[in-house]
């Protein structure tokens, strides 16, 4: 929402893939602006490249950008679920709102289609995984429609695109994915399944989700996909199904694929591109809120 | 014994076969194969879902019984012969191998795409906190070089496993790639780490290349009975152990019980029909696609009116892995057009 107000001031900490791609969607985005990039790697490809364009950049930690760079609104952590745990701390003693990236699951599960203007006013909101960012907002829509028993859903992602957090952790992804489903979605039961594919060429983060839905008609359920789809495609612009909705038996499917933006990190890895796009939707929807106070 | 090389034989006919009968098998029917083939001698019986634990979904198909539950229908009708089970991380969990252990499995084979190992180490060591056998099955060893399948094994050894299997989960490998990738294997890994081998008939190798695999210094081999198993079967036990008998191996196992469970019990009580090389089969282990893609093929291609041949050809230039399963639909609706 365009005003006088100055852009809301954005601090990354981290300064891996995820940090510097959220730093070129920052620079983009007019309602925002780019307070600096923390990282602990002085030799980290992501602090040269925030040198590079004139960005504060420290390898000192947050807790030097925050000591050093005054007026920031808004942090997104893109470092660790352990090294988050600290962040927190430090940021709400601060008063500066922390966009969680990591599994550290410490703030309420925000899927900015589905539940963000509920969580708009919490000092810590986590993004779950990526195959909730991908696949949570349909089986929301789903259930939205008509009432759903178990939904289902199976990530895929390019081996090259899977960081060591998730390889280590490859449970609490599926486990917080598929608690994501209930809770944030709205089935009564939730699964969630994740593929790593080490096809060369890399493959595009493609995605399921099945939704039981018993007696329910396709018509309403493939509207409120569409619609859906077309939401999220509004923040993740490479976000789209690859084949129309279809129902058989009292189950969903819905086929989705996401290309990435192909900002720092390559067009196959859709799965990071749609996180940081969903932290920057929610870093413009507190800018926009800001804006209207 | 007079020199004879020890063969470890697993029999996994009541998990691989799993996938020919939509993973319906009942707690009666597990009990009566894993009773037999405790009486025949085999090393270890795998029990549980096709897809591993926890695998029972849309995505692979909901199981009649739960694991926990075929596992100890098994252990209650064995005295020797350990019960293994499967995992796939990104599918099962530890909660799920927590319960499988508490059931009675006491060998895990944590199952990953040969050049994913790095996401079964928290298995892995799970299995060996509960004093469980930790092997690997590093499956779809045909995408990759014998090179790379050896530094995921290193992983392996590093994070505990025991074992490290070859797994040829499309029935694609030739002999020379069974042979060049058991000799990396085993010039990599530790002495006291196994090297098991596991296959599908898809292209009529199953049992030359498990017996190249022993010769090259691989110790365990999985088995089913009749060869029933995902696509067109796997390693069929009752030629294999004859064949190591004939070569001068030792199995510890009964051929003629190990025949008489295939052909009095499996045959006419628990596969559908016989499991044979046709064009659909033939086709996966030619296109390189994972057998356990037989029957959703088929599916899809029934519920888009597409040649499931053409939807296997095509998942094998996409080069879908173990799991894909969703892929097949999203290939037929795409064929479909």
């Amino acid at each position: 929402m365009p005003s006088e107000r100055a852009p809301l001031r954005v601090g990354i900490a981290g300064s891996g893939n995820i940090g510097t791609d959220l730093m070129l969607k920052i620079e983009r985005s007019p309602a925002l602006e780019l307070a600096g990039v923390a990282g602990i790697d002085p030799e980290s490809d992501g602090l040269a490249r925030a040198a590079a364009r004139g960005h504060y950049t420290t390898a000192g930690g947050l807790a030097t950008m925050l000591a050093e760079v005054g007026g920031i609104d808004l942090v997104c952590d893109a470092t660790s679920a352990r090294a988050h745990a600290e962040h927190a701390r430090l940021l709400v003693e601060r008063g500066i709102k922390s966009v969680d990236l990591t599994p550290a699951a410490l703030g309420p599960a925000v899927i900015p289609p589905v539940n963000l203007e509920e969580h708009l006013d919490a000092p810590d909101v986590n993004l779950v995984t990526c195959g909730a960012q991908a696949t949570v907002p349909i089986a929301a829509a789903i259930a939205a429609t008509t009432p759903v028993a178990y939904a289902e859903i199976v990530s895929t992602i390019s081996s090259r695109s899977a960081g060591p957090g998730t390889r280590a952790n490859i449970d609490e992804f599926t486990q917080t994915t598929a608690r994501a489903l209930e809770t944030v979605a709205g089935a009564e039961r939730g699964k969630a399944i994740i593929i790593l594919n080490p096809a060369e060429p890399p493959l595009k983060m493609r995605n399921t989700v099945y939704a039981d839905v018993g007696e329910a008609e396709l018509e309403p359920i493939a509207a409120a996909v569409t619609a859906r789809v077309a939401e999220v495609a509004a923040y993740v612009p490479g976000y789209r199904l690859s084949a129309p909705p279809l129902l058989r038996d009292g189950t969903v499917t819905v086929l989705l694929e996401v290309t990435g933006a192909g900002d720092y990190l390559p067009e196959y890895a859709g799965n990071l591109d749609i996180m940081t796009s969903a932290a920057v939707r929610v870093a413009e929807m507190v800018a926009a809120r800001e804006a209207g106070r | 014994m007079s020199g004879r090389r020890a063969v470890k034989i697993i029999d996994t006919t009541v998990r691989d076969g799993s996938h020919s009968v939509a993973h319906r098998f009942t707690p009666a029917q597990v009990a009566t194969v894993a009773g037999a083939l405790d009486r025949a001698g085999v090393w270890a019986v795998a029990v549980g879902h096709g897809d591993g634990l926890g695998a029972g979904s849309r995505q692979y198909g909901f199981a009649a019984h739960p694991d926990h539950e075929l596992i100890a229908a098994a252990a209650a009708a064995m005295e020797s012969s350990r019960i293994a089970t499967a995992l796939l991380p990104g599918i099962g969990t530890k909660e799920d191998l927590r319960a499988a252990h508490d059931a009675g499995a006491s060998v895990v084979r944590v199952s990953t795409v040969c050049t994913e190992a790095d996401i079964g180490v928290q298995h892995l060591g799970l299995a060996r906190e509960l004093g469980m056998l930790a092997h690997s099955h590093l499956n779809m060893a045909h995408i990759a070089s014998p090179e790379r399948i050896a530094e995921n094994a290193l992983i392996v050894a590093a994070a505990g496993g025991e074992a490290v299997y070859l797994v040829d989960s499309a029935g694609a490998l030739m002999r020379d790639d069974v042979r060049a990738a058991v000799a990396a294997l085993r010039e990599a890994l530790p002495a006291e780490v196994e090297i098991g081998i596991h296959e599908h008939n898809n292209l009529s190798l199953a049992v030359a290349n498990s017996v190249a695999a022993i010769e090259e210094g691989a110790t365990i081999v999985d088995v089913t009975l009749a060869g029933m198993g995902a696509g067109a079967g796997n390693c069929q036990a009752e030629p294999l152990v004859a064949v190591l008998d004939r070569l001068g191996y030792e199995t510890g196992v009964d051929l003629l019980a190990l025949q008489d469970v295939a052909d009095g019990f499996v045959r006419p009580e628990l596969m559908p029909g016989p499991i044979v090389i046709d064009r659909l089969t033939g086709t996966l282990g030619y296109a390189g696609v994972p057998a356990s893609f037989l029957l959703h093929a088929i599916r899809a291609g029934e519920r888009f009116d597409v040649d499931p041949r053409e939807i296997v050809i095509e998942l094998g230039r996409r080069k879908a892995v173990v799991g894909q399963e969703d892929m097949i639909i999203d290939v037929a609706a795409a064929l479909a057009g």
